[in-house]
């Protein structure tokens, strides 16, 4: 059983139909890259899985469990599922090692007297551990992102999600937090990744998935993908991601 | 008639006792409804929302003096409930400062980043902790300073309580000015004793303004 199945899923916002039936299934230690250009509905898919947008139609399922927004262990669930945005959302009135302690303790993860070692160790896996007491404002952008994802791996999920994580970045920042992802990846974490870096995709990702117009256009390992689509429509997305 | 000395001084800031204690029962019973008021204002549920929006914009239409009135004289008259004049006043007080404030604290939790509480679920945290852990402190932050402007207007607004009869600052001052016959020194102390009470907590939020820059 694959750690996340998507079968046949539809959303609609308004009058949009972001999703049109889309099927996917990520194994565990899998990472998956999903491209396409903005408006196919890579990011919705992404937030979908996390439930923070629920499905009209079709079924998500992580680790055996129907994803949806009234699931009765909701909370548990994202712990379970980090989830790294754009934006970093880091929380501007705590400090960093509060940013990722904050949640650990109010779920009852860890107990307070283990919070700063917490701290510590996930700051450490992305090359911050200097940083502990630093107010996220005082950090640049590379830096809070590192710190978002630091927070994630807090909880200890089994599974990350990363929605154009780097797109905020200035381009000179982009390689920090590429490099952490990398990392993360070797130690087997599961990832799928919405992002326009093609160069960590062809590189860092099992699979790549390519999006069009609320659908799976065509998916595969990206030596494949990328050397020879099947798709017109990828040809040309890849020429002009170029 | 009589000179002005020393003891219409001290009447005057012996009066002070019931300006402070108006206030803070304004604030003790006022905020806690404030409070309520605005989340009810930022709801998920439409109903709550409407409810609290009228609620509010009632009684911010209505002015101070016009609640007073209402429940010191009014209740009588529609209700047929006498009420004490304390608990008349703490009521007409208590609804004036909810609606101000929870107007001001709604802007406050709406001018937080709607990611942010996103970002907290995303952690797996629940609503309340979320509110009580992420949004509730930076909105805090944001609405301090007017917070502290309200603060002000409602220190001058107990002035009104004189007409149902409790010797604070404003009336002793009348009694005094009438006492003495010199209502031009009388007032200007009452003014001074109002802008000492009030000057401070003005430079207080303007530094709190300058220090939070909305940031953090």
């Amino acid at each position: 059983m694959a750690l996340v199945e998507i079968r046949d899923v539809h959303k609609t916002f308004g009058k949009t139909e972001v999703l049109k039936g889309v099927s996917l299934d990520v194994e565990e230690g899998e990472i998956v890259t999903i491209i396409g250009r903005s408006g196919s509905g890579k990011s919705t898919l992404l937030r979908c899985i996390n439930a923070l947008e629920s499905v009209d139609t079709g079924e998500i399922h992580v680790e055996g469990a129907r994803v949806h927004a009234k699931m009765p262990d909701l909370k548990k669930f994202r712990q379970r599922v980090g989830i790294v945005f754009q934006a970093f959302n880091l929380f501007p009135h705590l400090k960093v090692e509060r940013n990722i302690t904050l949640a650990p303790l109010l779920t009852g993860r860890i107990d307070k007297a283990k919070a700063r070692a917490l701290a510590e160790d996930v700051l450490t896996r992305v090359g911050l551990a200097d940083k502990i007491d630093a107010w996220p404002e005082q950090l640049s952008g590379g830096q809070q992102q590192r710190v978002a994802i630091a927070r994630c791996l807090a909880m200890a999920p089994h599974l990350m999600l990363f929605d154009e994580v780097t797109s905020a970045l200035d381009p000179e920042l982009v390689g920090e937090v590429l490099k952490v992802m990398e990392a993360m990846a070797k130690q087997g974490m599961t990832m799928i990744l919405v992002t326009h870096e093609m160069g960590f995709a062809r590189n860092v990702a099992n699979r790549i998935v390519f999006m069009h117009q609320g659908r799976v256009w065509e998916q595969g390992p990206p030596a494949k993908l990328f050397a020879n689509p099947e798709t017109p429509e990828l040809a040309s997305f890849i020429a002009s991601a170029k | 008639m009589r000179s002005f000395s020393l003891i219409d001084f001290i009447s005057l800031v012996e009066a002070l006792r019931w300006t402070v204690a108006l206030v803070v029962l304004a604030l003790v019973f006022g905020a806690p409804l404030a409070l309520g008021l605005a989340m009810g204002r930022i709801s998920r549920f439409a109903g709550l929302r409407w409810t609290m929006a009228g609620l509010i914009q009632t009684i911010q239409s209505v002015p101070l003096l016009g609640l007073l009135f209402f429940f010191y004289f009014g209740m009588p008259v529609f209700l047929g409930i006498q009420v004490p004049a304390i608990i008349a006043v703490t009521v007409a007080y208590t609804l004036y400062t909810a609606a101000f404030l929870g107007e001001i604290w709604r802007g406050g939790l709406e001018a937080v980043k709607q990611a942010q509480w996103e970002a907290g679920a995303c952690l797996g945290l629940s609503a309340w902790q979320q509110f009580r852990h992420i949004i509730a402190p930076q909105a805090l932050r944001l609405s301090l300073p007017p917070t502290v402007g309200f603060l002000v207007q409602l220190i001058k607004g107990t002035s009104l309580a004189s007409i149902l009869g409790f010797v604070e600052l404003a009336r002793a001052g009348q009694v005094v000015s009438a006492a003495t016959f010199q209502p031009l020194l009388t007032y200007a102390l009452v003014a001074a004793i109002y802008f000492a009470l009030c000057l401070p907590l003005t430079l207080w939020s303007r530094s709190l303004e300058a220090r939070l820059d909305g940031s953090r």
